[in-house]
């Protein structure tokens, strides 16, 4: 049932007139995969997509969506003409691929496996070795996201003229000789 | 009760993954459908490594998934926070605006 809900999901992304109506398909699709990793026997990936995709991904594609106010029509003028080659495509690459997956070759006699210890949850498991044989990927991957954060910063970040701010160079560079003049105020005469 | 096999979850895959290519054809003009479907491919792989990593006993391909979701997620990032910029330039979202390169 979670498949052929994903399967509607997928259609629904991606023939939705309004993109706001897209994300949500997204997330039901997103939900229903996690369903189907946690019947799997992959409690925590399952909660990580919930966590990650639903969490952050669909809100950020929402926000950005709801910030950039678009025509939306115009962008659907481009829907039918590239239909056919599309249809061709996909058609060609799914019987391929059902082909590939279906011949046997990656043995289908396997029963769905809980995994092999008993008594210890999925996620100690995936803790274990994610902690031990792959400590440089986990730190690489943390990489990723450090690089991710401070691009999309730098991308959308802009100097704005009309507020005040405080520039902090400029004040610590500051001379005494540049601020204040020292004046010997004769008696009975102003200064000038 | 129909028996689940690991060959019904590489299907499922496969579907998943030429929706997302479907997606990329027919939504040329707009850019987020076009990350939204770049999403769905993502998906459909991460659902062919823990399907692999279940059934072979293996938890690489769980840990591999993590990895994938890792980079999807700062590939999303980067990629709205470009059509941002663009947006701010142009005013539009469109592929088809994207010609300044263009000789």
């Amino acid at each position: 049932m979670f498949a052929i809900m994903l399967c509607i999901a997928g259609l629904g992304v991606i023939t939705a007139k309004n993109p706001m109506y897209c994300v949500l398909f997204l997330i039901f699709a997103f939900f229903n995969t996690a369903g189907l990793f946690i019947l799997m026997g992959a409690e925590f990936l399952g909660l990580l997509l919930i966590m990650v995709y639903v969490g952050a991904v669909a809100v950020m594609f929402l926000f950005v969506i709801m910030t950039i106010n678009i025509n939306f029509a115009v962008l659907k003028e481009g829907f039918t003409p590239y239909l056919p080659l599309a249809g061709i495509v996909s058609l060609v690459l799914l019987i391929e691929v059902i082909a590939a997956a279906s011949s046997g070759l990656f043995g289908g006699g396997m029963n769905i496996g809980v995994p092999a210890e008993e008594g210890v949850s999925n996620i100690v498991l995936l803790g274990t070795v994610l902690f031990t044989n792959y400590v440089l990927p986990f730190q690489m991957a943390g990489l990723i996201l450090l690089i991710a954060m401070v691009g999309a910063i730098i991308l959308t970040h802009r100097q704005r003229k009309d507020v005040k701010k405080q520039n902090i160079p400029e004040q610590i560079s500051r001379k005494v000789e540049d601020c204040i003049e020292i004046v010997k105020v004769k008696t009975g005469k102003g200064i000038k | 009760m129909l028996h689940v096999g690991m060959t019904h979850f590489l299907i499922l895959a496969a579907i998943l993954f030429v929706i997302g290519i479907m997606g990329i054809f027919i939504n040329r003009k707009n850019i987020i459908v076009i990350l939204m479907s770049l999403e769905l491919m993502l998906l459909a792989v991460n659902i062919n490594m823990v399907t692999f990593s279940v059934y072979l006993h293996d938890l690489g391909g769980q840990i591999f998934t993590f990895f994938i979701l890792t980079v999807a997620a700062a590939e999303v990032a980067i990629g709205l926070a470009i059509l941002t910029v663009f947006f701010r330039n142009r005013g539009s979202v469109e592929t088809d605006d994207v010609n300044t390169m263009k000789g």
